[in-house]
């Protein structure tokens, strides 16, 4: 059984079909890239599979289990986490107060889930910046806190929102490796939302891409980059494939 | 059950007082829907209004309708200075730090009138204040009709104002879209001043009748924030006509209220409507659905 | 030097009746007080991020609830004050889930603290159980004799109940401030989606907070009642009291453990000061200390948003944040 099933989710705003009638599989430790112009709905997409915003009509199932409708909260303890397009860290907090919240959804113990959250600092880099106020990472940093934080909360699926927006060739290329190495060891699924083409190919083994809220095509990576409507819809749009 | 005539003076006099109340709401319904600052020392301001007025009339011997005109000004001035000097520094600062920031211009003009004037209630006596106007079998106060009076044309000119003048649609633009006016060249402090210094006005004009009405002390400020917070939620925030439509229900709530049961219990009245409306209907009855 | 300073301290904490006169008795019993409640507001506000500017209520439900049973049925505080704590609970969460179920936070949940309080004013105004608008009057028969059941006593058992109240909060908010409820609470002030998105059930940790907030200002509202001896509704649930009860925590650093003890210190010596110059020159100024105070708060929020504390502390440890 796939871990994710999307199936035909509609997200009206007032009007306008931000998402229509969407439906995608995650399969387990499996990762999924969903691409397309600005405006396609990808975000929107996101905010009703985490539960931040309700759908007019679909499913959104998870092991099986229907998760749309479920508060974000309830959403995360069911395993699925997720970063934001714009990060928001707890800033009055420190770097490693932030990820300790993170890992008290699935720990009791404040000293095991400070204990947790150090390691997983280490792990995305960000150990020299443990206790320092979270306001003064650089953006990078903030984009590794902000994954920190989510995998503190043991996801067995995260949901990235282009986070490798605004970062260097090298930034992004250590950014993958760790993905890689997360998907690799501890088996997370992952899909995430990209435009930094470089990213997509190295991580995902499928993509979906998104169009007007409606999925344009989907496949191994090779062949959508090379779909000839793919190529029509990013004409104009820049792409460093 | 008492007599359909009784009923009918009650709820016209309520409606009446409305009319006053709700201009009252509607300054604070203005500022908040173009520069989303609540301000709560309205209701200290409001008692502000009252007590110049009152003064007012008692040195110069004056007529409430006369002395209108120039506390009005006043107002408007002290209205657009607060906003320029003090209140626009704040429009970016968390919301928390905002209405803390206007609590304590509140506790400071309420305290500066007990300092001034004691504790003691003040009212304006007019010549005219025991007259009455029978309208066929209703009979009203002559003096809740002129305030009532006083506060329509008020608000008919706020209304023309903001329809049909430069300035009252560049305010509107301002508060549609900030950044956008700025980028086209409207002075958006001064703008927001001088909606600030429209808000105090017409919480001036509305003191002014309120002191022909009721009593006023220091410690009134509190009731009429909580009235013009109530009348604004109900009618719906940042629509003006709402607040109208509020303050008339609310004035005709309360009056039908201190009918029915002792007239000091009429505040739970507003209470009572505002947790209705927070629950069934929180973008008030005509405001934008949230 | 400075190891020394927090014992010498306590011990000047414990031998104070001993050391002062009444009058500067009193002064810090007012502190003490003040500052207890400041503590209780601040879980609410600095901890959790919501917004109470009608926190008398508590007090006035605690003050009455507690000072009521005795008047009419002699029954002491210790068993008043479950009462108090009871009824504290059951409104504060009652109002929490009205305000959070429909979404509403910020300054209409501030503006339901208000209404909440003032109705509740009006309607004390009204009840005969209460004493009306004439209040209620505790009987003072001796200051002498200690009776701690009623406590009822010379000034230091006020004092010595006032100080263990204060120092009780001060350890329980520590407490909550680094457990799991503290970090939820920083969360949802911080950023309350991105809390939930963590799996942070928020409602249910705000109701958390304005419940032990109340429940502790209410027990503040029991030694009220037994302290001043006299309850007014127009007093205890004006709107006022509300804002001198938050005036210490938002001078002092809202959200900080110091902060509401600084701030009563700031606030009771400069209106105690402004009382005793004022009485050297011969004026009465009803209503100056408030003023003040309302000047204090304005400077506060313009200069030191974060309150004296926080900004006195990253002076004094500039590694500190």
């Amino acid at each position: 059984m796939p871990q994710l099933e999307v199936d035909a989710v509609v997200k009206n705003f007032r009007g306008l079909r931000a998402v229509g009638g969407v439906s995608l599989r995650v399969a387990d430790a499996q990762i999924v890239g969903l691409i397309g112009p600005n405006g396609a709905g990808k975000t929107t997409l996101f905010h009703a599979i985490a539960g931040a915003v309700a759908i007019d009509s679909g499913e959104v199932r998870y092991d099986g289990k229907r998760v749309s409708g479920l508060r974000p909260d309830q959403i995360c303890r069911a395993g699925i986490s997720r970063t934001f397009q714009i990060m928001r860290p707890f800033a009055g907090l420190s770097v490693l107060d932030n990820v300790i919240v993170g890992a008290l959804a699935r720990e009791r113990s404040l000293v095991e889930a400070r204990r947790q959250s150090l390691a997983l600092l280490e792990q995305l880099g960000l150990g020299p910046r443990a206790h320092i106020p979270a306001a003064s990472l650089t953006l990078p940093e903030r984009k590794r806190l902000e994954v920190a934080r989510a995998l503190a909360t043991r996801p067995r699926l995260l949901l990235l929102d282009e986070v490798m927006a605004g970062l260097r060739p090298t930034e992004t290329d250590q950014m993958v490796s760790t993905f890689l190495q997360i998907n690799r060891e501890q088996g997370i699924a992952i899909l995430l939302i990209e435009h930094v083409m470089r990213a997509v190919m190295a991580l995902a083994s499928e993509i979906v891409v998104l169009h007007h809220g409606e999925v344009l095509t989907h496949g191994a990576p090779a062949e959508v980059v090379r779909s000839p409507q793919v190529l029509e819809v990013y004409l104009g749009t820049e792409s460093d494939v | 059950m008492p007599a359909p005539d009784f009923v009918l003076n009650v709820v016209l006099s309520g409606i009446l007082t409305g009319m006053v109340y709700g201009l009252m709401a509607l300054g604070l319904s203005v500022i908040f829907g173009v520069m989303r600052v609540v301000n709560f020392a309205h209701g200290e301001l409001t008692t502000l209004a009252m007590y110049a007025t009152a003064v007012a009339c008692e040195a110069f011997h004056a007529d409430p309708f006369v002395t209108l005109v120039p506390v009005t000004l006043g107002f408007f001035g002290l209205g657009y200075l607060l906003q320029r000097l003090v209140i626009n520094r704040f429009i970016s600062r968390p919301e928390h730090t905002q209405l803390l920031l206007l609590v304590a211009i509140a506790i400071v003009l309420a305290n500066v009138l007990l300092l001034v004037f004691g504790p003691d209630a003040r009212s304006v006596q007019t010549d005219y204040q025991l007259d009455s106007i029978e309208l066929g079998p209703l009979l009203v106060d002559s003096t809740r009709v002129y305030a009532a009076g006083t506060a329509l044309v008020a608000t008919l000119l706020l209304f023309a104002f903001f329809r049909g003048t430069m300035m009252g649609t560049a305010i509107r633009a301002c508060a549609d879209n900030q950044r956008g006016a700025r980028v086209i060249g409207l002075h958006i402090e001064h703008l927001f001043a001088v909606t600030f210094g429209l808000g105090t006005a017409c919480v001036a004009v509305a003191g002014s009748m309120l002191v022909l009405l009721f009593e006023v002390t220091p410690a009134s400020g509190p009731a009429y924030t909580l009235l013009g917070f109530v009348i604004v939620v109900v009618g719906g925030l940042g629509s003006m006509t709402g607040a109208l439509l509020g303050g008339v229900l609310i004035g005709v709530s309360e009056s039908v209220a201190g009918m029915l049961v002792t007239p000091s219990a009429k505040s739970m009245i507003s209470f009572a409507l505002l947790i209705l409306v927070l629950t069934f209907r929180p973008s008030g009855l005509l405001g934008a659905r949230r | 030097m400075k190891p020394l300073l927090a014992p010498l301290a306590a011990l000047v904490l414990l031998l104070l009746p001993l050391l002062a006169n009444s009058y500067l008795l009193s002064i810090a019993i007012a502190v003490l007080y003040l500052a207890y409640l400041g503590q209780a507001w601040n879980v609410m506000m600095g901890f959790a991020g919501q917004l109470s500017l009608g926190h008398a209520l508590y007090v006035g439900l605690g003050a009455y609830l507690a000072g009521g049973l005795f008047f009419h049925h002699g029954l002491g505080p210790w068993l008043g004050v479950w009462i108090a704590i009871a009824a504290a609970l059951v409104v504060s969460v009652a109002l929490g889930l009205l305000a959070f179920r429909f979404g509403i936070s910020g300054v209409y949940f501030a503006l339901l603290t208000i209404a909440t309080a003032e109705f509740t004013r009006v309607g004390f105004d009204h009840l005969d159980w209460t004493g009306g608008p004439g209040g209620m009057f505790l009987k003072v028969e001796n200051r002498e004799h200690v009776d701690l059941l009623n406590l009822r006593g010379p000034p230091s058992l006020y004092y010595y109940t006032a100080l263990t109240l204060c120092v009780g909060a001060a350890v329980l908010s520590r407490r909550l401030l680094r457990s799991r409820a503290g970090y939820y609470w920083q969360a949802i002030r911080e950023d309350e989606p991105a809390a939930q998105s963590l799996g942070i059930n928020t409602m249910r940790w705000k109701l958390l907070a304005i419940a032990i907030s109340a429940a502790l200002t209410a027990v503040g509202g029991v030694f009220h009642a037994f302290y001043f001896n006299s309850l007014f509704p127009e007093q205890i649930f004006s709107a006022g009291h509300s804002l001198e009860i938050l005036l210490a925590p938002v001078v002092g650093g809202i959200g900080t453990l110091a902060g509401p003890l600084v701030g009563a210190l700031v606030l009771t010596l400069l209106g105690e000061g402004s009382t005793e110059l004022l009485s050297q020159l011969g004026w009465e100024a009803p209503g100056l200390k408030q003023v003040l105070y309302g000047l204090l708060l304005l400077a506060t929020v313009w200069h030191l948003p974060r309150g004296i504390w926080p900004t006195l502390r990253s002076r004094l440890r500039p590694g500190e944040g």
